[in-house]
């Protein structure tokens, strides 16, 4: 079971119509290292951990990636709610608004769809959690790109959050994948 | 948002990121009992303040996990992603 509470994670404050950086930023929400594949990866994986401290990583880790999410998409709404037709073209954003107008959709910067191939759940827990290491990482790189991308000082404020979450839970994963690779070694000689 | 409700929020969301913070690191650090006191401290400021700001403005969480007396104000904006910081 899930509930939802009715405030952001982190603030979220834009100075203005700016479609060229929603291009970029949109690929947070349903790219392939973006916080849809995170939450949903962690998620699926939590089923098949052997220990609980990892069942419990899974959860958490994959519940505040959902609030990511909701990050994400109310800069990329915000960035675009106001943004006049004009800037929309110039910015390369006319395809998507011929598709989706000023609508959340998910895709990646340049458009593809998010689809589950972004993702992998292998049953192996050490796999699992090397795959959600790697995730951390690829998306600490994805939002300092976009912080080298932004021209929008309150909109890199939350990008850094969001960037530093990831450094976070990848440190969580590691010690998680310590604590299994404890468990398998006393299973072995035990 | 007026100036004190939106403080208020940001009290919530300070005292709430704590939390998620401190659980993380309980999930991998279970024996840590200087966490788990901070991890109890900082949930117990969250829940005064939660209560202190939904008497005044309508519930933060759906589903009976606040209280909703006289009228349903669920429904009343703003939500997040309208929410002027």
């Amino acid at each position: 079971m899930w509930i939802y509470e009715k405030k952001l994670e982190y603030p979220v404050r834009v100075g203005g119509p700016n479609p060229r950086l929603a291009k970029v930023i949109i690929t947070q929400y349903g790219g392939p290292d973006g916080e849809l594949a995170a939450s949903l990866r962690y998620l699926t994986q939590r089923y098949t951990m052997p220990i609980p401290q990892a069942k419990a990583v899974l959860t958490d880790i994959g519940t505040e990636e959902l609030a990511h999410m909701e990050i994400v998409a109310t800069l990329v709404y915000n960035l675009i709610k106001d943004a006049p037709l004009e800037e929309i073209k110039r910015a390369g954003l006319d395809g998507y608004y011929a598709d989706h107008d000023r609508a959340l959709y998910f895709v990646n910067a340049s458009g593809a769809p998010w689809t589950a191939t972004y993702i992998q759940s292998k049953g192996d827990p050490v796999t699992d959690l090397y795959e959600n290491m790697a995730a951390e990482q690829k998306a600490r790189s994805t939002y300092e790109y976009l912080i080298q991308l932004s021209d929008d000082p309150d909109v890199s404020d939350t990008l850094k959050f969001l960037r530093e979450r990831e450094v976070v839970h990848f440190q969580r994963f590691g010690e998680t994948l310590n604590l299994v690779h404890e468990y398998m070694d006393r299973k072995k000689y035990y | 948002m007026d100036s004190k409700r939106l403080n208020l929020l940001k009290k919530i969301m300070a005292l709430e990121f704590t939390c998620v913070d401190f659980n993380l690191y309980l999930d991998t650090h279970p024996e840590d009992y200087r966490a788990l006191a901070e991890y109890n401290a900082a949930s117990e400021a969250l829940a005064a303040t939660k209560k202190e700001y939904e008497a005044l403005y309508g519930p933060l969480t759906n589903y009976g996990h606040s209280p909703s007396p006289q009228a349903w104000r669920w429904i009343e904006e703003p939500w997040p992603w309208e929410t002027t910081f």
